[in-house]
């Protein structure tokens, strides 16, 4: 029945739309080969390829822009980041998702507000303030400037996952005697780790991306890879264009290893409108 | 009536369930609220002495400062909008289930995992005077110099494109996936066609999500900075009002003037944001029939 309403050729606006989505694509395409081949070629000048296809660079970016302490960096900033974001946003979306309360969305706002602001706004009066109580230039003032995004972005992806999940279960367990730690270690955590993973995903992938509130608070030891990457392109001239390409793909390398472990527990389609793939009721 | 003050308020909500919010609301608090207070008494205690109000007199009285704003809105407004608006017939076209739909999805994301240094390296090298794009358009005779896509504002633009692109059509699918399908179908067997089905019961359906989704990449495109310098021109046509707060700070260290151009940055983006919302108020905001 459905099948009927369902296009089965394409219509000439499908055609157009098919034909600019592929030459956007061939476009894109040839940007990120461009970087490729140029990570590995030798001398490229005016031709269509390098002279010569060469290793070296990525030995170059490797030793020159110290990039084992900066993946160091990185990982341990994302992971601090992840970890404290979702111990502080995922109760407080507990008691968004369940309760209603006076100054409700007030609190709701000032949540959001940090979300709906460019970083910049707000991270150069934060970087201000790290810097006058000394945090700043340390790893500790990367990852507290790296949580103001982070904590609402947790909150905002958690809340649906709880409200999926029937209060009556947990009134079950009250009754039959469960105490409030026992009722969110034993009942509602399990239940809510698919929202977990979801947000702490997002969040890692957010942290290793986000250069704003890094670059305006990191110390030289406590770059993060964007912002060295930013740093080594923006003094160019100084070193080999090939080896900023080169580190570039590391980077691309190692968020597309993120977007496909995300992937596999994120389902893309369901992130703002909560759909059960099998019909319900 | 025997209630306790305790029970009368936890007949409104207030009960010991809301001592979890503490953490985050000292959190929010703290990193957030009284920074961006404190940046805004900064901004009225400027470095050079004068008034109150002398380092938002002397941002608006530069002409060199006060066009950053326009700078800004020139590039992001128009890239918001472009992915937003190429979002929704690709996403159309891919919403319901079919083989290959998740090959497909991951495909159309994947350029979120470029990065900024990436995507302007890849510009630089590609639409470069010499790169394979002008190459191609020299040796088919469409050209006869090479055209400048780079450090201008082109180069800006594309890669706002290429980078908000894929954020857009996410949110725009996941949103078009939480429209019930059998609303269409109902008027399908009413005898609607497929442009009214499309403009009476999707687009009024879609469109609260298109604000959003216009309002998370406008918030995106709007703090522009790092692109703006490494494709751009950002000295001239697109010097953005982000990169005037951060030589305030970083190359001027004077954190009272940049604070007062971050709040300046802040309120225009807060009115935008502000004008869509009322707009987006005055449209369908209840169940869209999703099965959830």
């Amino acid at each position: 029945m459905s099948r009927k309403f369902r296009p089965v050729r394409a219509t000439p606006l499908g055609w157009v739309i098919w034909a600019v989505v592929v030459f956007f694509f061939v476009n894109l395409a040839g940007i990120v080969l461009s970087v490729l081949v140029s990570s590995f070629g030798k001398k490229w000048f005016d031709t269509w390829f390098p002279s010569g296809f060469t290793t070296q660079w990525y030995g170059d970016a490797w030793r020159e822009f110290t990039l084992f302490h900066v993946i160091v960096v990185t990982l341990l900033v994302s992971a601090l980041v992840v970890v404290l974001s979702v111990l502080v946003g995922a109760p407080a979306a507990y008691v968004l998702a369940r309760k209603n309360f006076p100054g409700k969305r007030l609190v709701y706002l000032t949540f959001l507000l940090p979300i709906l602001m460019p970083p910049i706004t707000y991270g150069i009066p934060l970087a201000t303030v790290l810097y006058k109580f000394g945090f700043a230039g340390h790893l500790s003032g990367v990852v507290l400037a790296n949580l103001v995004p982070s904590v609402p972005f947790v909150i905002l992806t958690m809340t649906p996952f709880i409200e999926q999940v029937d209060p009556r279960i947990e009134d079950a367990a009250r009754m039959l005697g469960a105490g409030t730690r026992a009722v969110f270690l034993k009942i509602l955590a399990p239940l809510l780790v698919p929202g977990l993973l979801a947000s702490a995903i997002l969040v890692l992938v957010r942290t290793v991306g986000m250069f704003e509130l890094t670059f305006l608070t990191a110390g030289p030891d406590s770059q993060t890879l964007v912002v060295a990457l930013y740093y080594s392109m923006s003094a160019a001239g100084i070193r080999a264009q090939q080896s900023v390409d080169a580190m570039a793909v590391i980077y691309t390398a190692m968020m597309l290893v993120l977007l496909v472990v995300a992937l596999r527990f994120v389902n893309p389609t369901q992130l703002v409108a909560r759909v059960k793939e099998e019909p319900s009721e | 009536m025997s209630a306790t003050w305790q029970h009368r308020l936890a007949e409104r909500g207030v009960d010991r369930r809301l001592w979890l919010l503490l953490p985050a609301t000292i959190f929010v608090l703290l990193l957030f609220v009284y920074p961006f207070l404190y940046g805004l008494s900064l901004s009225f205690q400027p470095a050079e002495g004068g008034g109150v109000l002398a380092n938002y007199d002397k941002f608006f009285s530069d002409a060199y400062q006060r066009d950053t704003i326009a700078t800004t809105l020139k590039i992001a407004l128009p890239a918001a909008l472009l992915n937003v608006l190429a979002a929704v017939p690709i996403a159309f076209r891919l919403r319901g289930r079919f083989r290959g739909k998740r090959l497909l999805t991951t495909i159309l994301v994947v350029p979120i995992t470029l990065g900024t240094v990436l995507t302007a390296q890849g510009l630089l090298n590609y639409l470069g005077p010499t790169g394979w794009f002008n190459r191609v358009l020299l040796s088919l005779h469409i050209v006869d110099d090479p055209i400048r896509l780079t450090n201008n504002y082109w180069g800006v633009f594309f890669s706002l494109v290429i980078t908000g692109f894929p954020f857009a059509f996410l949110l725009v699918l996941s949103y078009l996936s939480g429209i019930d399908p059998t609303l269409e179908r109902a008027a399908a067997t009413l005898g609607a066609s497929r442009a009214q089905r499309f403009r009476r019961i999707t687009l009024p359906l879609l469109a609260p999500g298109l604000a959003t989704t216009f309002l998370l990449t406008f918030v995106l495109a709007f703090s522009v900075f790092p692109s703006a310098v490494l494709v751009g021109n950002p000295a001239g046509s697109t010097r953005v009002i982000s990169l005037a707060a951060y030589q305030a700070a970083y190359e001027q260290y004077d954190y009272s003037y940049a604070s007062a151009i971050a709040m300046v940055m802040g309120a225009v983006e807060l009115v935008v944001v502000a004008i869509v919302l009322l707009w987006r108020s005055r449209l369908y905001t209840g169940s869209t029939g999703g099965k959830g």
